[in-house]
């Protein structure tokens, strides 16, 4: 790894490389929005507690906020912007489990890898994954419902 | 985005990381260790961390891998909260990490990171603290043990160049009754008011505090009083208060009164269910 303070680094962001040059103090959530244009992750408290913009990494969810842009090289980086059509987006719309919506993304992102790894979770585990998330209207029934609706369903292993 | 630039350096061993350290310190730069490394990046962009240089362990080999070996649970420094809780080779310690911050944050939070923190609550470190656990230290001869409490004084107190590279349990530690209970001034995130674990080891009850001081503590004056079995539960519980090893913090999250009030009920609690409330007097 070099010590050059400003890198070029090759990135998997939805599926496509991207090559870019950070500063080894950007956060993954700077470089996403900033240099990526890829502004569906949002802002928020900056401090690892809200959950706003929360993405993928090898399937995981992470605070982009919370992690440095060149930890993520090499690894596959999901953003909401990577989600098409997924059972959790649907779910929302039909649950109208949003108001605002800026929590939404973050939102999405955490209950789509929670459907994924944990496609039969409790209530105690679905409380536990979304814990991690702020929703400042404070619609949390509605997004219960939404993971809830696609919970252990052949849809919702997508 | 952090408010100063740093060099980044991500070693694939042991080795690799010492010689990058010095050699950063060699040409004065202050250098830090990082696993998680949210820390880095909360302390950082309000200014209370700098550093010019970063070292990353994240990639060393077996830095991160859970495994029994003879008498020992061996737990990676670089393992997340996230794969102790799910592995659950030691209980009490998923138990108490699995409260820390969130389920995200603790995808990225380590145990060497938590335990090696900045921010002084640290309560990975209770579990291992009555466990009398060993830590594994890479220093400049390779791989080292020593016990925790040998090098823990309200912090983990290492040498310049050293990090925590395993932590090691013994076995007969691990199927132990245990408690782990963490109380906070209101919801369930955030930092605590009072976390007590505590193990029930031959009839002796061992206990752990964070919340309490500004430092996660065991001590075994308190723990003397705690035995004696033939004072009530609420003499001995308010007997080995008069032993905390520090002052108790009070702060926005309580006042020192309504912490001490939490601390006794916490710990009756504690003993309640470690010795079963009948038998307690």
């Amino acid at each position: 790894m070099s010590s050059d303070p400003i890198l070029s680094l090759l990135f998997l962001v939805n599926s496509e490389e991207k090559t870019v040059t950070v500063r080894p103090a950007d956060t993954l959530l700077y470089i996403l929005r900033v240099r990526l244009g890829l502004t569906g992750s949002k802002p928020g408290c900056l401090n690892g507690d809200c959950g706003a913009c929360t993405v993928l990494v090898d399937g995981t969810p992470m605070k982009s906020c919370l992690m440095l842009a060149v930890e993520g090289e090499g690894k596959q980086i999901t953003t909401i912007e990577g989600l098409v059509n997924t059972p959790i987006q649907k779910a929302f719309i039909e649950k109208f489990a949003f108001q605002c919506g800026y929590c939404t993304s973050g939102f999405l992102m955490n209950c789509h890898a929670l459907v994924n790894i944990e496609p039969n979770a409790s209530d105690e585990k679905i409380k536990d994954w979304l814990e991690s998330n702020i929703c400042r209207c404070t619609g949390y029934k509605e997004i219960e419902e939404a993971v809830k609706s696609v919970l252990n369903t052949a849809e919702g292993k997508h | 985005m952090l408010p100063f630039n740093f060099e980044y350096y991500k070693p694939q061993t042991i080795q690799d990381a010492f010689r990058q350290f010095y050699s950063f310190r060699k040409e004065n730069k202050k250098t830090i260790y990082i696993s998680g490394g949210t820390e880095l990046i909360t302390l950082g962009r309000l200014n209370q961390v700098y550093t010019d240089a970063v070292i990353d362990l994240k990639r060393i080999q077996e830095y991160s891998s859970t495994f029994f070996h003879k008498d020992y649970l061996v737990i990676g420094g670089g393992a997340t909260l996230t794969t102790i809780e799910e592995v659950n080779a030691f209980p009490l310690l998923s138990k108490t990490v699995k409260e820390i911050a969130d389920r995200t944050a603790r995808n990225k939070i380590t145990i060497a990171g938590n335990i090696c923190g900045q921010i002084f609550y640290r309560e990975a470190i209770l579990p291992l603290l009555i466990t009398e656990c060993l830590l594994g230290i890479a220093g400049a001869e390779g791989i080292f043990h020593l016990p925790l409490q040998d090098i823990f004084n309200k912090e983990i107190q290492l040498r310049e160049g050293e990090f925590i590279f395993s932590i090691l349990i013994e076995n007969k530690y691990i199927k132990l009754p245990y408690v782990s209970i963490k109380r906070r001034k209101q919801w369930d995130i955030g930092y605590p008011l009072v976390t007590v674990a505590a193990i029930k080891n031959n009839d002796e009850i061992r206990m752990a505090f964070s919340g309490v001081s500004p430092f996660p503590f065991r001590s075994e004056e308190m723990e003397k009083v705690l035995n004696d079995r033939a004072l009530s539960l609420e003499d001995r519980v308010e007997k080995s208060l008069l032993s905390l090893p520090g002052p108790v913090l009070n702060d926005v999250e309580g006042s020192s009164g309504y912490r001490l009030f939490v601390l006794k009920n916490t710990m009756m609690d504690a003993i309640e269910e470690l010795e079963g409330e009948r038998n307690v007097k």
